[in-house]
């Protein structure tokens, strides 16, 4: 695989920074919304935001993780069974502004099955979606972003990774390409 | 570790430590989940299982059915009472003629210990053991598992004392052999022809006094004395065997630690436990009910990833 970084430290500083002033901009000081992180990927975007957002906004922004696995489309189609992460979400959805936050939004499947079990909670007001990178192309459900990090144009045998300095030691969006792509 | 090493649940004997871990780790999410206000999951809406019950039940039964329908699967129940096995229909005949509706999946308890094994090299369905006479029942001593390390954290190290009828029980052998895997220690405490003479060979402590296995445990786990499978007497009177064996609140409260107390059910109050004991605060006995879902959930589901499409 031919590794490239698509965006480095600075570029995920400004973005998030972006993101944050775009999601004030439609959800004024929080008091109605909630943001729901996606496991397993999404909840680390979701940290970084909650902190941004809590420093611009003077309070705490209430945040959630919500696990997906049982709701997947792609049960018994795998060589292994799919492991759930644990579901954070111990406050009520009812009538709230809810933002799902994902990493990389690439066939739209994840988010279809997060749809679903984010009703299992309760029925929200209102819910958007936040991707820190879109995989714009590879879409297999009409499934849109309300709010994008970034847009990258990606073949579907290339992989699109997003590490946090939290988790990986480092702040960067990297683009694999296999070596034999014509 | 991600995929169980087994493709049938027949016993707890033939899991590895990574398999219970796996069970025990996903069924914390499905209790999650039964928690919610939704309570059920889409992941087995393809999935057709048949719970063959040839012996009565009541909550491993109901347990099973709510696991099932908390998981979207469809479900058929067979229950001997009321079937053509009164008739003089073979197991294997019966199970095929179930398995010829596409069942995918067999839950099956049965009087004969081996049953769910048999079965399982017979019929092309994966089953699951709700109990074999008097061999195992593995989804009980899970949830036990399950229960004991909700409350203590860890069974590495725990001491866990089996209280009661081991000859004729199904749970204390799936206990002992869950527990030890786990890393717990198990003693079993019961009047000396309640007690298999070659026991000790599990690597089990035996003890003869109820309060010295008290004072020595964590967990007291109270066994239902099974008069349904003794057919001699194993002791003078039920009175007797209460006043030896039975736990009350007097002999509770007197231990210098609080000890938690399990029983599988159904109870029978007065007998191996009083009343106050059983609804008292070291009493889990409804969570292991509560868990008895989210680990059957966790069984099925981890087997049902193993059904071809």
């Amino acid at each position: 695989m031919e590794k490239q970084i698509i965006l480095n430290n600075r570029h995920i500083e400004l973005t998030l920074k972006r993101l944050c002033y775009q999601l004030i901009e439609s959800h004024n000081d929080f008091s109605n919304s909630i943001i729901i992180g996606l496991q397993p990927r999404g909840i680390h975007v979701v940290t970084r935001i909650k902190k941004e957002l809590e420093a611009i906004l003077n309070r705490e922004i209430v945040c959630g993780n919500l696990d997906i696995t049982f709701y997947r489309d792609d049960f018994r189609r795998r060589e292994r069974p799919l492991i759930p992460s644990v579901t954070n979400i111990d406050f009520d959805i009812e009538g709230k502004n809810i933002i799902l936050v994902d990493d990389v939004l690439y066939t739209g499947r994840t988010i279809r099955a997060g749809l679903d079990a984010l009703l299992a909670f309760g029925r929200p007001s209102k819910v958007e979606l936040l991707a820190f990178i879109d995989r714009r192309f590879n879409r297999d459900l009409p499934i849109q972003a309300d709010y994008i990090g970034f847009k990258v144009d990606t073949l579907s045998q290339e992989r699109v990774s997003v590490e946090w300095r939290d988790i990986e030691g480092e702040d960067k969006v990297m683009l694999f390409t296999p070596e034999n792509n014509g | 570790m991600d995929n169980l090493s087994v493709d049938h649940l027949t016993g707890i004997n033939n899991l590895t430590k990574a398999d219970i871990e796996l069970i025990l780790k996903t069924a914390e999410t499905f209790k999650q989940v039964i928690n919610r206000p939704i309570k059920k999951v889409p992941s087995l809406r393809d999935i057709t299982i048949a719970n063959l019950f040839f012996e009565n039940s009541t909550r491993t039964r109901l347990s099973f059915e709510l696991a099932e329908k908390r998981l979207s699967a469809d479900v058929v129940n067979f229950s001997a009472a009321n079937s053509s096995v009164k008739k003089g229909e073979t197991l294997i005949d019966t199970t095929n003629n179930i398995l010829s509706m596409k069942v995918d999946m067999v839950v099956m308890r049965h009087p004969n210990p081996g049953a769910a094994k048999f079965l399982s090299e017979r019929v092309n369905a994966r089953v699951i053991n709700a109990g074999d006479g008097t061999h195992e029942h593995p989804t009980q001593a899970l949830l036990d598992a399950f229960s004991i390390r909700e409350q203590l954290g860890t069974l590495e190290g725990k001491k866990v004392v089996i209280v009661g009828d081991i000859t004729h029980s199904r749970v204390a052998l799936s206990n002992i052999y869950c527990l030890q895997k786990m890393g717990a220690e198990v003693m079993v405490c019961g009047p000396t022809t309640l007690i298999p003479k070659y026991i000790a060979e599990l690597g089990v402590k035996v003890e003869h006094n109820l309060r010295k296995a008290l004072e020595w445990c964590d967990v007291a786990n109270m066994l239902r004395i099974q008069l349904e499978r003794q057919d001699i007497k194993y002791f003078p009177s039920l009175r007797e065997y209460s006043m030896l064996f039975g736990l009350d609140k007097k002999l509770l409260d007197s231990l210098d630690k609080r000890i938690i107390i399990m029983h599988p059910g159904p109870i029978n109050r007065g007998v191996e436990i009083t009343s106050d004991v059983a609804d008292s605060d070291q009493s889990i006995i409804l969570q292991q009910v509560e868990n008895g879902v989210a680990v059957r959930m966790a069984c099925i589901y981890l087997l049902a990833s193993k059904i071809e499409r």
